[in-house]
C-alpha cells in the first residue's frame, strides 16, 4: 500500500517541481501558456470519487482500438495488485492505451479508483517535442499520431510529462507509439464520446465541450465542497488538458503530478528557441570579424608557412 | 608497429618508394608492408585479440537487434525511453567530438599556426566521433530507414531535436570537407585540396555556428522534461550553456587524451613535427580546457543559485553530484591551472583523463542516472551494454585505420 505513493516516501523531492514551477514563470513563458487550446474543443471529465473499479472502460477501449487481446482478462481484478519497476502502479502500453489503478487510501472507506490514458493537453509536450511532427492537436480537442512518419527517436514519451506513450518495442519492423487517440477517427469526429466514456456503468466520465466541463466541475465542487477536493487537475496543468479529474483525495496522494507547473512543457525550452536566431545571425559576423582582426595582426609573417 | 619502427621499417610518407616508383593504393592501404607482414603484425597485436572477442560476441547481437528489435536487446522501457544507446552514444560521443570545431576556429580562424600539427587529429576526431554519434543514432531508432524524414518527408522544425538532426547532418558534411585536404594528399588529389582551402573559412564559420547550436540543443533536450531529470542536473534558462560549454573543455580534453594513446601506440606514425610539439600544444590545449572549466563551474554554480537547488545537496543527489564535480570539474581545473604554471604536460594529460570522465558522467546523469529521478533506476539490458561496447570498438578500429594512413599524425612530403 504504501508503496502506491510514490510521493510521500520522496517528499524531499517535490520541491524540486515547485522550483521548476517557479522558472516556468519566467518571461517567456506567458506568451505560450496563452494559446489555451481551440475554444470550442471537447474534453473529459472524470469524477474519481465515482470509479469502482470494474475496467470496463479498458475494455471497450481494446474493442474500439482494435488492440490485442489483455494477457489477463478485464474482469480480473488482480492486475490492480501488479506493479512495474519501482513498485510502481500499472501505466499505458503498447497493448493498452488506458488502465485503471487502484489506491488504498487511509480513511477512505473504499479504494480509490484512477482512470490514466492520455489526457489530450492543450499544449501538448509530444507534439512540440517530435521533430517530424507525427503529432496533431485537432480542432476537436484529440491529439493524433501519425505513424507513417514517425522515426521511432521516443522524444515524445521522454517529453509527455503524464507518462503516457508507450512504443511497440516489440516489433521489428514497424514500431510505432501507442497511445489514447481520444478515439478520433471513428467517434470523436462525428461528436460521438469516446468508447470507453460510453461504456462506463457508472458515469463517472462525462463528454462536453471543454468549457462547459470546466463550469460543471466548478459548480459540483461547491455543491458539495466536503465531497471533492477543491482542484479541477487539468484545469491548468502543463497549459491545461482535454480530459479534467475531479478527486475527494488530494491530487498528490494518488499518484497525479501536482507539481508540473501551468506552464506547457514547451515554455520551459523556449529560452533555447530564443537563442538559435541569435547565433544564427550574430556568429558569422562575429567570428569573421574576429579572423580578420587575428590575421591583420599576424600581419603577412604567416602567409608562406600556409601549406 | 612500433618495434617494427624500430627495426628500421619507415612508414608511407609520400607517393613515392624509396627506390623512387610509386605507391599502389593497394600497397598504401597495407601500410606500405607485404600482405603476408601486414596479417603477420595484425595477428601479434593483443589488441587486436580484444577487439575479434568483442565482435565475436558482439557482432549476432547487434544483427539480432535488427531481426528481433529492440524489445530483444533493451528493457523496452516505457518510462525510460532513452537507454545507453543515447545515453551514451550521442550525449557522451558529441560533445567529446567537439574538438573539430576548436581546432579549426583556433588554426583557421584565430590564425593560431602554432597548433596546425595537431588541428587535423581535432578535425578527425570530431569527424569520426559525429560519425558514430549517427551510427548509435542508428542503432536506437525505432525505424532506422526513415532516418531522413525529418529533412525530407515530414518536417517538425519547431522541435529542438530537429535542430540537432539538421545541424549534425550538416556539420558532418563540413568536417568531412575539413578532412578533404589530408584525404587528397594521401590520394593525390591535388584539385580536391586546392578547392578547400578557397573555402575553408567558410566551412569553419559554420563549423562555429553550428557546433554551438547543435551542442546547446543536446542539453535544451532535457527542457522537455522538466520535472523528470534532477534539479541539480537542470536548468531551463542554463542547460544549453552548460552542455555548451562542457562541450568546449571536453573536446579539448578527448584531443589531448587521443593524443596522448598515439604517442603512446602509434608512434611509429607520429612524425617529429607532431612529437616535438606535442607537450607544447598539449599545454596550449589545457589552458584552453581551464578557461572552459573555470567557466563551466561558474554556470553550473549559477544555475543551482538561480533554481534556489541547493536543499538538495545535502541528499544522497547532492553527494553524487559533488562527486561529479569534484573529480570531473574541480580536479581536472587544479591540475590544469598547476600543469599550465608548471609546464608538465603529463599533469595535463592526467587531467584531461578526468575532464572526459566527468563529462561522460555528467551526460549519463542527465540522460539516465538521474533521469525519472522520482521513479526507479533503470540498469540496462546487458545486450544493450553489448551492442554499445561493439560499436564503440568500431570507433576505435576505424579511428586507428584511418590514423595509420593519412596524412593526420605526420606531414604528407609532396614530390617536387
Ligand atoms: S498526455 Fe502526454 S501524450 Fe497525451 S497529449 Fe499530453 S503530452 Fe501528449
Ligand atoms: S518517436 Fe516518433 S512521434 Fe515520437 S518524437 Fe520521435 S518521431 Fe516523433
Ligand atoms: S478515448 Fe478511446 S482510445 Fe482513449 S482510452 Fe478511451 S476508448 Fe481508448
Amino acid at each position: 500500500m504504501k508503496k502506491l505513493h510514490r510521493r510521500s516516501f520522496l517528499k524531499g523531492g517535490l520541491v524540486g517541481g515547485a522550483a521548476i514551477a517557479a522558472v516556468g514563470t519566467s518571461k517567456h513563458a506567458e506568451a505560450a501558456g496563452s494559446f489555451g487550446g481551440y475554444p470550442d474543443s471537447m474534453g473529459v471529465l472524470v469524477d474519481l470519487t465515482k470509479c469502482v473499479g470494474c475496467r470496463t472502460c479498458e475494455a471497450a477501449c481494446n474493442k474500439e482500438q482494435g488492440l490485442p487481446a489483455p494477457d489477463k482478462s478485464f474482469d480480473d481484478p488482480s492486475v490492480f495488485e501488479e506493479k512495474r519497476e519501482g513498485g510502481l502502479p500499472r501505466r499505458t502500453t503498447e497493448k493498452a492505451y488506458t488502465v485503471v489503478q487502484k489506491y488504498d487510501v487511509p480513511g477512505r472507506e473504499h479504494p480509490l479508483f484512477r482512470k490514466v490514458q492520455c489526457n489530450h493537453c492543450n499544449e501538448p509536450a509530444c507534439l512540440t517535442s517530435c521533430f517530424v511532427n507525427a503529432y496533431k492537436k485537432t480542432p476537436e480537442g484529440a491529439v493524433m499520431y501519425d505513424p507513417t512518419v514517425c522515426v521511432g527517436c521516443r522524444t515524445c514519451m521522454v517529453a509527455c510529462p503524464f507518462y503516457i506513450p508507450a512504443y511497440s518495442y516489440s516489433s521489428a519492423i514497424n514500431p510505432v507509439v501507442k497511445k489514447c487517440i481520444m478515439c478520433y477517427d471513428t467517434r470523436l469526429k462525428f461528436g460521438k464520446p469516446p468508447a470507453c466514456v460510453e461504456a462506463c456503468p457508472q458515469e463517472v466520465m462525462t463528454f462536453g465541450k471543454r468549457k462547459d466541463l470546466l463550469k460543471l466541475a466548478h459548480q459540483r465542487i461547491s455543491e458539495k465542497p466536503d465531497a471533492y477536493v477543491d482542484h479541477v487537475y487539468g484545469e491548468n496543468e502543463v497549459g491545461g488538458t482535454a480530459w479534467m479529474y475531479l478527486s475527494d483525495v488530494p491530487f498528490d496522494k494518488i499518484g497525479y503530478d501536482t507539481h508540473l507547473g501551468d506552464q506547457p512543457i514547451i515554455s520551459y525550452v523556449k529560452e533555447f528557441l530564443a537563442i538559435v536566431p541569435m547565433v544564427l545571425t550574430i556568429w558569422p559576423a562575429l567570428f569573421t570579424g574576429f579572423h580578420l582582426l587575428s590575421n591583420r595582426k599576424d600581419g603577412l609573417k604567416n602567409e608562406d608557412n600556409k601549406s | 608497429m612500433n618495434s617494427l619502427k624500430s627495426q628500421g621499417f619507415a612508414p608511407v610518407v609520400s607517393h613515392l618508394k624509396k627506390d623512387g616508383s610509386e605507391w599502389t593504393v593497394k600497397e598504401k592501404l597495407m601500410l606500405g608492408l607485404s600482405p603476408k607482414e601486414y596479417w603477420a603484425v595484425q595477428l601479434r597485436n593483443p589488441f587486436n585479440w580484444v577487439l575479434w572477442a568483442i565482435y565475436a560476441v558482439g557482432l549476432p547481437i547487434l544483427v539480432g537487434r535488427f531481426i528481433y528489435g529492440l524489445g530483444w536487446v533493451t528493457h523496452s522501457s516505457y518510462d525510460y525511453p532513452w537507454g545507453l544507446f543515447l545515453g551514451w552514444g550521442l550525449f557522451v560521443m558529441v560533445p567529446l567530438s567537439a574538438s573539430g570545431f576548436m581546432m579549426g576556429t583556433t588554426v583557421e580562424l584565430f590564425g593560431r599556426k602554432d597548433f596546425k600539427s595537431i588541428e587535423r587529429l581535432g578535425l578527425l576526431n570530431g569527424l569520426l566521433g559525429y560519425l558514430f554519434a549517427v551510427m548509435f543514432l542508428q542503432v536506437d531508432l525505432g525505424q532506422p530507414w526513415r532516418l531522413i524524414y525529418p529533412m525530407f518527408v515530414s518536417l517538425g522544425p519547431a522541435a529542438v531535436l530537429f535542430l540537432v538532426a539538421w545541424h549534425v547532418a550538416t556539420y558532418l558534411s563540413c568536417q568531412v570537407a575539413e578532412l578533404v585536404p589530408a584525404f587528397a594528399e594521401w590520394m593525390g588529389f591535388p584539385k580536391a585540396k586546392q578547392f578547400i582551402k578557397k573555402i575553408v573559412l567558410g566551412l569553419t564559420v559554420a563549423g562555429i555556428i553550428l557546433s554551438t547550436l547543435h551542442q546547446g540543443a543536446l542539453g535544451a533536450l532535457f527542457t522537455y522534461a522538466p520535472g523528470k531529470v534532477h534539479p541539480l542536473w537542470y536548468s531551463s534558462s542554463f542547460q544549453w550553456f552548460q552542455f555548451f560549454v562542457s562541450a568546449v573543455f571536453a573536446g579539448l580534453s578527448m584531443l589531448i587524451v587521443v593524443s596522448t594513446l598515439t604517442k603512446w601506440f602509434m608512434r611509429w606514425r607520429c612524425d617529429e613535427t607532431y612529437l616535438n610539439n606535442l607537450s607544447k600544444l598539449t599545454l596550449g590545449l589545457a589552458k584552453g580546457a581551464s578557461l572552459a572549466l573555470i567557466t563551466y563551474l561558474v554556470i553550473k554554480i549559477i544555475g543551482i543559485a538561480h533554481d534556489n537547488d541547493w536543499q538538495y545537496l545535502a541528499s544522497g543527489w547532492g553527494a553524487w553530484f559533488m562527486f561529479e564535480m569534484v573529480v570531473g570539474v574541480i580536479l581536472p581545473l587544479i591540475f590544469y591551472t598547476m600543469a599550465v604554471r608548471n609546464g608538465n604536460a603529463s599533469l595535463a594529460r592526467f587531467s584531461a583523463f578526468l575532464a572526459v570522465f566527468g563529462l561522460a558522467l555528467n551526460r549519463l546523469n542527465t540522460a539516465l542516472i538521474t533521469f525519472n529521478w522520482q521513479l526507479y533506476q533503470e540498469i540496462p539490458h546487458w545486450r544493450e551494454v553489448v551492442i554499445v561496447v561493439t560499436v564503440y570498438a568500431t570507433y576505435i578500429v576505424v579511428y586507428r585505420a584511418v590514423l595509420a594512413r593519412m596524412p593526420i599524425l605526420y606531414t604528407w612530403k609532396e614530390k617536387k
